[in-house]
């Protein structure tokens, strides 16, 4: 059949139908992503208005718009000072984590040694054990040895699932560099330390770079370990958001603003690391 | 890969070994001393053997916290797993809008999970959110924090739009990973849609969705802030998950014999599916090596 008689065929149908068909893909898209984002949107949409809007009023966008809610977060250090608390736990925490991870990936991915194999299931066992279960053994510790209310204990604390999450995901990017690599450089005079940080570190920076994103993210998105480990000099920003229910009732405009800021730094690195998200939350196994 | 066999790599898995021991096997040990003593208060323990055991496992509120908690798994398993099959193969394969989509739909994973309960809290609340305001102005009866039904739909919503992008995101990179040449053979056999789905997408797809159910089961869970920031584990005690009545028993009433030894129950049923997960991962692993 040529594409002439299929033209005549079909035409007469398309005309009674609209314009342009809408693929099914992308309604189905559109649905799921608007699922997806009004609740944010409505999060969004609250920290710009006034209480009195939001108590008094429904409406869908802010008509008396505000950035009172923003302002009273950012000059009251007791609030920002969450942000920041919750920053230098974050980040002491990547680096450690990647510090012991990255060797021990290595490990891993080029040798067999005794009890590799014991050794690789029990850390997977900690990133699946229950943050509950460990809260008060840690409260008790980190009392007990002087750390509690620090921002390194809560830093420790969750070296706990990050560190395993870790190793699985760089092991998973170091599997794929060929060993012919390690063999070259040894034969070339390479120490194993200037190797390891001169031609194979650059080799799986991207690796690098997602396992970062990762203890990043599941350092910040955690709470229970962090507010349990915590009182007032390291507390982190989303224990302290429960300020916001004083007498007067829940001051819903600042809650709001203190959850968009939240929000925001993983919404500013997520574009860089959208393809490796999947392999990221699969433990570098995809 | 094959691996050369090389003892002193201990060397460079112990500096894991050391933190991990201090931050994992010290704190279980603690729980496991707790578990077989008893205490009158003034830091005296005496020994109180399989006691506590032996009280948790007869405890009806143990036994109601996990039924309630395998409900919990199982539906949003139910609802996590297709929906997310049913959104990946409707993504854009490459270009500005497969990005687009995936910048988006992670949005919701990388936000901390007590905001993720705040979103919802608010979102549902009849007065102030849009969900809540909604279906009471179509008439619909909704109160999370005093019906149950309520409460319920409203934090399993919840799970469902917090990692429901994490079964699409992992089926997604298991479809990318298809050749072309599969779905073109399709084309010649004139298979049906459902059959290219049943027997082309699906099995390929089979590895990645093994890891997605079991971290959805795993970390579903020992789910705690997000359903606590909502519902608090009420009306009464009827979204009360096992992490809930965990924190509920070893914080704030400090009991902690009986907390101990629940605890120690907990991990270990977590261990077992652990060892699933891994034995399913090495086989998958071993498949494509």
């Amino acid at each position: 059949m040529t594409d002439a008689t299929i033209q005549t065929l079909t035409a007469p149908k398309r005309r009674a139908k609209p314009r342009f068909r809408v693929k099914t893909s992308t309604v189905v898209m559109s649905l799921y992503l608007l699922f997806m984002l009004l609740p944010i949107y409505w999060l969004l949409n609250m920290s710009l208005k006034t209480n009195t809007e939001i108590l008094n009023t429904f409406t869908l966008w802010p008509n008396d718009l505000t950035l009172a809610n923003y302002a009273t977060i950012l000059t009251d250090p007791a609030w920002y000072m969450g942000y920041v608390n919750s920053l230098i736990y974050v980040v002491l925490n990547t680096a450690i984590s990647l510090m012991v991870a990255l060797p021990a990936a290595y490990a891993f991915s080029r040798y067999t040694f005794m009890g590799d194999k014991h050794l690789f299931f029990w850390l997977l066992t900690n990133r699946m054990a229950p943050p509950a279960v460990f809260a008060l053994p840690f409260f008790q510790l980190y009392s007990s040895v002087g750390l509690f209310d620090t921002h390194i204990a809560v830093a420790l604390a969750h070296c706990l699932f990050n560190v395993p999450l870790a190793v699985w995901i760089l092991e998973g990017f170091m599997r794929g560099v060929p060993k012919e690599i390690d063999e070259t450089a040894y034969i070339d005079g390479y120490s194993f330390g200037k190797f390891f940080v001169k031609i194979f570190m650059p080799l799986i920076s991207s690796g690098i770079g997602v396992a970062a994103f990762f203890c990043f993210m599941f350092s910040w998105v955690e709470l229970l370990l962090s507010r349990t480990l915590t009182t007032v000099d390291a507390k982190p920003i989303a224990a302290i958001m429960t300020r916001t229910q004083g007498a007067a009732g829940i001051d819903w405009g600042v809650l709001a603003a203190a959850g968009v800021l939240t929000i925001v730094p993983g919404a500013l690195v997520i574009y860089f690391v959208r393809n490796y998200i999947a392999k990221g939350f699969a433990l570098g196994r995809v | 890969m094959d691996k050369t066999l090389n003892q002193k790599a201990w060397f460079l898995v112990l500096p894991v070994l050391v933190l991990v021991a201090f931050s994992a096997v010290l704190p279980v040990m603690t729980v496991v001393n707790y578990s077989v003593q008893d205490t009158f208060g003034n830091n005296k323990f005496f020994w109180a053997g399989l006691e506590w055991y032996a009280e948790m496992l007869q405890s009806e509120r143990m036994w109601d916290a996990l039924v309630r908690q395998l409900m919990f798994s199982g539906i949003i398993l139910a609802i996590e797993v297709p929906l997310g099959i049913f959104v990946a193969l409707h993504m854009p394969k490459s270009g500005f809008w497969s990005s687009f989509c995936l910048v988006l739909m992670s949005l919701p994973l990388l936000i901390p999970w007590n905001v993720v309960g705040t979103i919802w809290q608010i979102f549902g609340r009849v007065d102030i959110g849009l969900l809540g305001y909604t279906l009471d102005l179509l008439g619909i009866e909704y109160n999370y924090t005093q019906d149950i039904f309520s409460a319920w739909a409203t934090i399993i919503v919840m799970d469902v739009w917090h990692w429901t992008s994490l079964v699409a995101l992992l089926a997604f990179a298991g479809l990318k990973s298809i050749p072309d040449a599969y779905y073109q053979a399709a084309k010649i056999d004139q298979a049906s849609r459902w059959n290219v789905f049943r027997y082309i997408e699906l099995p390929k797809m089979m590895g990645v969705l093994m890891i997605a159910i079991l971290l959805r089961f795993m970390d579903s869970f020992m789910i705690y802030t997000e359903p606590f920031v909502v519902t608090g584990g009420g009306p009464g005690n009827a979204t009360t998950l096992l992490s809930i009545d965990l924190v509920k028993m070893a914080l704030g009433q400090f009991d902690l014999g009986p907390a101990a030894a629940f605890s120690i129950m907990y991990y270990l049923v977590i261990l077992t599916i652990s060892y699933v997960f891994y034995t399913v991962m090495t086989a998958m692993d071993k498949k494509e090596g």
